[in-house]
């Protein structure tokens, strides 16, 4: 299991622009590296994150090889309600991820 | 200068050089044919970079972001990297902002490309060159 780290406030008020952050671990390998003996490295990278907020759909990137090590996405959403933001990484070799944070209106 | 014993002659240096890609084309193939206006997108990176494998990159377009009127997609392009695409995110209006932040490579000294797709069908975009001091991609292992 990769290792996420995500940052949502854990409270806001109803209708604030509140920014999220979101971090994992991940080589991103580019698939242009080759080892010293010449041997091409093959690509291995996420190419989809997708952001939901109790279950809608609030952010998505399409990632290429472009992507630094680690990949790192911010971005913003109005806090509408209480609930729940899933996050779900998705890649090259089967590579999946999910992580949530709750958020609460006050 | 130690400095100047360890960089390459201005010959070899044009030689490592990356064939730039051709930006119309690519840019076309995304977002497809409709005319890109330049101005409300904003797109931030540092003008001189040391690292090219760690750029930090923001893209902020100027948007209500309401259900009428709001940022769908914003695309970013790199002229001069191995496969120019770099990011592509897909907004609505409950983002609220259309602010977006990551952190790219960058393969050579060259222009980034930034296009916003509105929901009003228009495209806006932003460019901007950037200097690169350590190239990302080219190492070996």
């Amino acid at each position: 299991m990769a290792t996420a780290r995500i940052e949502v406030p854990a409270t806001a008020q109803r209708g604030e622009i509140v920014t999220i952050r979101a971090m994992i671990a991940h080589a991103m390998e580019t698939g242009f590296r080759r080892t010293h003996l010449g041997v091409p490295v093959p690509r291995d990278i996420i190419t989809l994150f997708v952001c939901t907020y109790n279950g809608v759909e609030i952010c998505r990137a399409v990632l290429h090889p472009a992507i630094a090590a680690n990949p790192y996405l911010s971005f913003s959403t109005i806090a509408t309600e209480s609930g729940t933001l899933v996050f779900h990484w998705s890649g090259d070799n089967g590579f999946t991820a999910t992580e949530s944070a709750a958020i609460t209106i006050a | 200068m130690a400095v100047a014993a360890v960089l390459p002659s201005t010959a070899a240096a044009q030689v490592t050089r990356t064939q730039p890609n051709n930006m119309p084309d690519v840019i076309r193939k995304r977002v497809g044919g409709a005319q890109i206006n330049r101005g409300r997108v904003k797109l931030g990176l540092p003008p001189l970079v040391e690292n090219g494998h760690l750029v930090p990159l923001t893209v902020s377009v100027e948007s209500p972001m309401t259900a009428a009127s709001h940022v769908k997609a914003i695309h970013v392009f790199a002229e001069r990297n191995p496969l120019p695409e770099v990011v592509s995110f897909y907004l609505g209006p409950r983002a609220g902002r259309a602010n977006v932040a990551t952190r790219i490579r960058l393969a050579d000294t060259q222009n980034v490309v930034a296009v916003a797709e509105l929901s009003d069908g228009s495209f806006w975009s932003d460019s901007m060159h950037v200097i690169v001091t350590l190239a990302a991609c080219l190492e070996e292992l």
